[in-house]
This record gives structure tokens, C-alpha cells and sequence, in this order.
């Protein structure tokens, strides 16, 4: 393929793609390039492909593609061989010569790199053969393992681009905003609000400069779907606000990202130049008349730029407080001009829903929300990574079938979903479909899709003195009630998992969470004590067990644990001893070792040392 | 390429704002120094106090010089849950700087905490001179800064 040129019209980009149809390679691979992979050196991995592929003169014929995450990340690196589909994982640089010489070359599968799945007791050849895939409906991941987010060209081989010169050749705004409205397409941001709907408020104020904005902030720790899809397929994202732009009559789009993704950063950035080049930005593009340009703006690390209001308080080069509302982003937002602000995923959706139409796009999803979601799953939780299901399926599904269960053979405690904002659910009630109004019924929330599992060993306690903390942290200080509220809550949970806590502590711990819920201004305050009520509701023996035995059941809560050595296991080989920063253990060799209470700062460096497992804390 | 925002205010790529300054003098200088916060001040007739309510709102901005290598550990969600927390202090103690972070006396390490670098599922990560680090152990944290002490 040659250097792109500039694609004039409708007809030119139809060109191209059945040019882009018969050139089409079906024998290619694909790596990892992802930052979770890259931990693991995926890059030598690439390198040494391309290196191994030069040398035997393929590298023409099978080309190498630096992929977005492929989602299981627990099996890092990954490589899969096309057209077989054949996954290999943690595959290192030594393994490369052998999968180009047997699978490459001659078709052969490497069984020694093959996945094996624990259940069935056997090897898996083909990636959605793997139960961890086989659950999914991967609408929107499932181009991240096709393409080079890099390149252009792969993505219009994959339809790139038709949905948007669908959208602004053949559709008017009120079309557009009536299919998204069709497709029940829900925000994936956190709120849910149906996007359409707030598409029309923006397309009916007659202004002449509105803006469009991608929410690529995700502020949720532990929760990494944003990144991937702007890391893995960055124009299906520029795609969306293309559309949202022409739907709600705005020419300017801007993506504002995170500072601590700098790939990402790098992508997307790389990605509009690509789209300027070819002209898919800009004036009149593909002749329809319609402009349009993307910029983007880096934010500097505060978890409430992610609310609306503040965002474009950050991008206009403010303090990241949040605005008073009404008057509503659609009236008054960036520079006082109507704006819209959608999360990545929810623009990522928008193009599918273009091409294929609403009916289609919804048959995935539950009655008031059509679509998939992309959930992190992370915690005591065995095949960690991204998983994208439709919404509405229930939580035990996606933990046990798609995350094949416990880490280490454990029993589920709790699930928590929404993030800082959201509550953990025990886990009888893992029969919840994962839906916007029933995850709220239950005490949590939907959020932006982190799913942390938790097993026997998390304290609920702990947990929530996390949230707190983290809260108290980001809480942008405007509101007295979430400034003050927010650090008192954090005080008694600290008290409770100290073991110097009374039972009246907590009443007041409930008052208060109700209270600064009822009396903040933005998203961040009014959902803070979510993550404390929902562990008071559905876990208070916890809570009663640090107060009234002064006891961590989880063996978590350094004020209430002791670590000893099991007398009967040690073995004497004095690692422990040698290992301690503490000095605090004393043995003989060959004989039990033991723990100078006093001396010990319970740090547990020698219980991940112990050879024998002998070391425990409780 | 000709841009249609009325604002015009942005340039090339990045949207410019007091921000985008204070990110490019941070990047050159590795924290914003007292004088260099100055001169922007007075080039852009922005006010020196809101200059510093914005130094000090946003997290990234640092106004110590910082040590010559920097490390970073994740306390997000699905690290805190696999241990960062001890792994951070470990580190605290080896360097020995403060519970929430800091430079060590010599100068030569900085350490940070950092909500969440995206790749949740080899927690806990930390970071040393942009070099990712995954499944540490507060044993492993220790063994890797003795190691670059040496
Ligand atoms: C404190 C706080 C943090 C938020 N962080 C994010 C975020 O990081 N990413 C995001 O997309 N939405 C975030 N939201 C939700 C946004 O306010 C908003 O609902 C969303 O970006 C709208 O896009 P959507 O309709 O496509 O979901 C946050 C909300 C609050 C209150
Ligand atoms: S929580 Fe540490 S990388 Fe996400």
C-alpha cells in the first residue's frame, strides 16, 4: 500500500476500501503491545518477529502488528497467529523462532505456549475457543487483536470511517441522534444518561461555536477499559466525536486525557494526524460540508477533572473545581459555549451503532440499555483483564465463567463495582444482572466498569478506610459538607480499624455518609459514602468484630494482628531470620525460629520468603 | 491546517492553557521552579496567585526539585488490594523518607504514590525512571533499590 492521500469524497474512500479489500493479508501477527504486556518485554517480543521474519525473507508477506490489549492480561505476553487464531501466551523472546518456523512457516501448533485451561484439564489452540473469550461479545475489543492502532489503513479495512461518511452524507443530525436515542445507548462514563438525549440538548441551541469533548480521564483506580480502546483502536473513538459533532452541530472536538497514560497520549495524538493527513479532519470532509477538527488537552493528575463541569474547568486552564449546575454543559459549558462531554467507550460505540443500525447494535444488552460494557476485572480473581459483555448478564457469569473464579481456589466475599463511587456486594446476590438500575437497587453502582472480586483475606474494613482515604485525597475542597464530611467518615473508619472504636461510632458513621450525601454539590461528594454504607449494610459483623474482639477476621488490620511462625512447619533454614528488616527474628539453624513481638512492625516481607509457608498473619 | 474554533486556543495538536505551560516547564525542568513561575506570570498577565492555586491543586505539579531517579508506586484499587500499601512502605523505609512520600536525603530518589497506571492486572506495579514493574513484593521493593544503590 502506498502512502495515503488525501480522500476527497465518499467515492474515493469506496476505492480505497476494495483496493485495501484485495490487498488484504489473511496471515499475519499479532503482539501485545499493550502496557500491560509491555511489562512482561513484550516489545523484545515484537522486535525479535520482526527481526526473525526479515531474516527468512517473510516479513513482507506476513506482517507484524503492535496490538492494543487483548484483554488477558493474566497471560501476558501475548501472540496470536492469524489466519488460525492461534494464541500463545507469556510467550518470551527465545519462543519466537520456533512459532515462526512451526506455526508461521509450516502451520504447526507450539503446544508447549498453548493456554491450558485448568477446568477442562486441557490445552486450547484457538484464542475464542478459551472460555474467557468464548463468553464475551467483543463489539469493541474485538478489533483490537486485528489491528495495528498505528495504522490507518487497518482500521478503514475495517470499515473504518464508513459510519461516518454514512452519518454525514446520507443521514441529517436528527437522524443521527434518533438511531443513537434507538439504540438505547447509555453513557459509559458512570452516570448512564442516555446519550442521545443529550446529544438533542446540545443540537437545539442555536450557537454558532459548541464543542465536543472525549472524557478520557479515568479516574477510577483500578479500572484500565479507556486506555485500552484509545491505546488498541484510538480512530474508532476520533470516529465517534466525528459523529457526535455533526449530531449536536459542533466543529471541535477535544480529547482530554491523563497524564499517566502516556501511550495513550501518543496514540490518539498520532491518530488525528493521520486522520488530518487523509483528510478524514478538516474542511469539508469527504465533501459533505461538514467541518471538523480534534485537539487534545492533558490533564495533571486530580480524579474530579473527571466530573463534567471540572473538566472544562481544566481545559479552560482553571483550578479543577466543579461548576454549579444549571446551567447545564448543553447551555453554558467550555469558553460559555454549549458542550457536550462523552466518555471514550460511549464514543467508541457510536460508529457500530451507525453501521449497523440501532436495532442490531441493541440485540447485545438489556431492555434499557443496549450494547456491551467493558469491565476490568481485577482482584482475587483468576484470569484478570478486560472483559466485555453485554449489559444485563449477571455478575456471576462474568467472575466465574469469564474470570474462571478465585485466585488461589478461595470463596468470593465480595464484588465491588463503580469504583470509589460504588458499593461492594456480598456474594449471595452475585445473581444481579450488570444493568445501570439494578446494580443501583442493590447498593452500588454501574460507574465506569472496575469489578474488583475480593476474597476471605480482604477486609471490608480496610476496604472502605481505602475509599475514604482516597477520597479525601481528591475531594477538590469546595463543598464544606464532602471536604470535612468525607475526612471525619475516613477518622472513625481509622478508629474502627484500630480496634479503638465504640459502637456509637457507628451510627455517626452512617449519619454522616447520609448526610454528605444529601448536602454536596458534585458526583464526587454525593456518591463518597457509598463505598462505607454498602460495607455497613452488608458486611457489619466486620465492622462489630474489629469493635467488640478487637479482631480482623481477614487477618488484615495491622493494629489487631499478630505474625507468628507455625513452630510445627519452620524448618529453621533462618531466611526469615536473614530477611527481616526489623531484627526482630531469633532462632537457631535447624531449629524453629520465633517472632520478638515488640520488635516486629508486621510488614510481612517474611512470610512471602518462607520456603515452608510456615509464617502467618492473623 | 486551519482550525474552526472561534477561541483559537490551541495550537497545532494541545489545547494551550496556563496548563500547557506549567506541563512544558515541568518537563524541562523537572519541577516548577520559583523564577520560571514568575516569568509566566508576568508573559501572560496571569495573576502569581493563581498560578499557585494551580500548582497546588493538580497533583503532577511539583515544587521541590526532585531526585535524580524517580519511583513511582500504584495505590489504585487492585494494587491496594494485592499490597502496594506495604510495598510503598518498605520503600519509605529503606529511602527513608516520610510515610506519604518525598526525596531522599541524598538526593538521588524520589518517591511518589500514583492512583492507577491502567495495568491493574499485574498489581502491584510500580514504576523506576518510567520502567514498569509488575507483582512486587515489599522483599522484591527492597532487593531493587539495594541492588541500584550498590
Ligand atoms: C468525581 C467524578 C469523576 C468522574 N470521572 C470520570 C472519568 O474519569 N471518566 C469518565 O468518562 N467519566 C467520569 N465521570 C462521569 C462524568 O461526569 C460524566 O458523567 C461522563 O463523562 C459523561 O459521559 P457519558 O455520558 O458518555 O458517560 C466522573 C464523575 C465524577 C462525579
Ligand atoms: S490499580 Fe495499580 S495499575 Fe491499576
Amino acid at each position: 500500500m502506498n502512502a495515503l492521500g488525501l480522500l476527497r469524497d465518499v467515492k474515493e474512500l469506496k476505492r480505497l476500501k476494495s483496493e485495501l479489500k484485495k490487498e488484504k493479508r489473511e496471515k499475519f501477527v499479532s503482539v501485545c503491545g499493550d502496557t500491560g504486556c509491555s511489562v512482561w518485554d513484550s516489545k523484545k517480543v515484537d522486535e525479535v518477529f520482526r527481526r526473525v521474519l526479515e531474516e527468512k525473507g517473510l516479513s513482507e508477506e506476513i506482517p507484524v502488528k503492535s496490538t492494543g490489549c487483548l484483554g488477558f492480561c493474566e497471560c501476558g505476553p501475548v501472540v496470536i497467529v492469524f489466519p488460525e487464531e492461534i494464541f500463545y501466551q507469556k510467550v518470551n523472546e527465545e519462543d519466537v523462532e520456533e512459532i515462526v518456523e512451526e506455526t508461521v512457516v509450516k502451520g504447526k501448533v507450539v503446544e508447549r505456549l498453548l493456554y491450558h485451561d485448568p477446568r477442562e484439564d486441557k490445552k486450547i489452540v484457538k484464542a475464542s475457543d478459551i472460555p474467557f473469550y468464548k463468553k464475551q461479545v467483543r463489539n469493541l475489543l474485538g478489533d483490537n487483536w486485528l489491528i495495528d492502532p498505528g495504522s490507518i489503513v487497518d482500521y478503514f479495512s475495517r470499515e473504518g470511517y464508513a459510519a461516518a461518511a454514512k452519518a454525514f452524507t446520507e443521514m441529517s443530525p436528527e437522524e443521527v441522534i434518533n438511531e443513537i436515542k434507538e439504540a438505547r445507548l447509555r453513557g459509559r462514563g458512570g452516570a448512564g444518561f442516555p446519550t442521545g438525549v443529550k446529544w438533542e440538548e446540545c443540537f437545539t441551541k442555536n450557537v454558532e461555536n459548541k464543542y465536543i469533548i472525549c472524557n478520557a480521564d479515568e479516574g477510577d483506580p483500578g479500572a484500565f477499559m479507556d486506555r485500552s480502546i484509545l491505546e488498541g483502536n484510538p480512530h474508532s473513538v476520533l470516529e465517534g466525536m466525528m459523529i457526535g459533532g455533526y449530531a449536536t452541530g459542533s466543529n471541535h472536538g477535544i480529547v482530554y486525557i491523563r497524564e499517566e497514560y502516556p501511550t495513550a497520549l501518543e496514540k490518539v495524538k498520532n491518530a488525528i494526524l493521520k486522520a488530518r493527513e487523509t483528510g478524514m479532519l478538516g474542511e469539508n470532509i469527504l465533501n459533505s460540508g461538514f467541518d471538523f477538527d480534534i485537539t487534545v488537552s492533558v490533564g495533571a493528575g486530580a480524579f474530579v477533572c473527571g466530573e463534567t463541569s471540572a473538566l472544562v474547568n481544566s481545559i479552560e486552564g482553571k483550578v479543577g473545581e466543579p461548576r454549579q449546575k444549571p446551567p447545564h454543559l448543553a447551555e453554558k459549558g467550555l469558553y460559555g459555549k454549549p458542550t457536550v462531554v462523552n466518555n471514550v467507550e460511549t464514543l467508541a460505540n457510536v460508529p457500530r451503532i451507525i453501521r449497523w443500525g440501532a436495532e442490531e447494535f441493541a440485540r447485545a444488552g438489556s431492555k434499557n440499555s443496549g450494547g456491551t460494557k467493558i469491565f476490568s476485572l481485577v482482584g482475587k480473581i483468576r484470569n484478570t483483564g478486560l472483559v466485555e459483555v453485554p449489559l444485563g448478564l449477571p455478575l456471576r457469569e462474568i467472575i466465574y465463567e469469564i474470570g474462571g473464579g478465585i485466585k488461589g481456589g478461595g470463596h468470593l466475599k465480595a464484588v465491588q463495582t463503580g469504583g470509589p463511587s460504588g458499593g461492594c456486594l456480598p456474594g449471595y446476590m452475585l445473581d444481579i444482572p450488570t444493568d445501570f438500575e439494578e446494580l443501583d437497587a442493590a447498593g452500588s453502582m454501574m460507574g465506569s466498569g472496575g469489578m474488583i472480586v475480593m476474597d476471605y483475606g480482604t477486609c471490608m474494613v480496610e476496604f472502605s478506610r481505602y475509599f475514604l482515604s482516597f477520597l479525601s485525597g481528591e475531594s477538590c475542597g469546595k463543598c464544606f459538607s464532602c471536604r470535612e464530611g468525607i475526612y471525619r467518615m475516613l477518622e472513625i473508619v481509622e478508629e474502627v480499624a484500630a480496634g479503638t472504636a465504640t459502637l456509637s461510632h457507628l451510627d455517626l458513621l452512617e449519619e454522616l455518609g447520609e448526610m454528605v450525601k444529601n448536602t454536596t454539590m458534585c458526583g464526587l461528594g454525593k456518591t463518597s459514602a457509598n463505598p462505607v454504607l454498602s460495607t455497613l449494610k452488608f458486611f457489619k459483623g466486620e465492622y462489630l468484630a474489629h469493635i467488640m474482639e478487637n479482631r480482623c477476621p481477614a487477618g488484615v488490620c495491622r493494629a489487631l494482628v499478630t505474625v507468628f511462625i507455625n513452630q510445627e512447619l519452620c524448618s529453621g533454614c533462618g531466611v526469615c531470620r536473614k530477611k527481616c528488616p526489623e531484627e526482630a527474628i531469633t532462632g537457631e539453624k535447624k531449629e524453629p525460629h520465633y517472632i520478638e513481638k515488640a520488635l516486629c512492625s508486621k510488614c510481612g516481607i517474611c512470610i512471602e520468603s518462607c520456603p515452608e509457608e510456615a509464617i502467618t498473619r492473623a | 491546517m486551519k482550525t474552526f474554533c472561534h477561541c483559537n486556543n490551541h495550537y497545532g495538536l494541545e489545547n494551550s492553557s496556563i496548563i500547557l505551560f506549567m506541563q512544558n516547564i515541568q518537563r524541562n525542568c523537572g519541577y516548577l521552579p520559583e523564577d520560571e513561575l514568575k516569568r509566566l506570570a508576568d508573559n501572560t498577565g496571569t495573576p502569581l496567585m493563581d498560578i499557585y492555586s494551580i500548582a497546588t491543586f493538580y497533583k503532577s505539579f511539583k515544587l521541590e526539585p526532585q531526585g535524580e531517579h524517580t519511583i513511582t508506586v500504584c495505590t489504585g484499587t487492585a494494587c491496594h488490594l494485592r499490597g502496594s500499601g506495604e510495598v510503598f512502605e518498605e520503600m519509605a523505609a529503606v529511602l527513608g523518607v516520610g510515610s506519604g512520600g518525598g526525596t531522599s536525603e541524598d538526593g538521588k530518589y524520589t518517591l511518589e504514590k500514583v492512583n492507577c497506571l491502567g495495568a491493574c492486572a499485574l498489581a502491584p506495579l510500580i514504576v523506576i525512571d518510567g520502567h514498569y514493574h509488575g507483582n512486587v513484593t515489599p522483599g522484591k521493593a527492597r532487593e531493587m533499590i539495594e541492588e541500584h544503590y550498590k
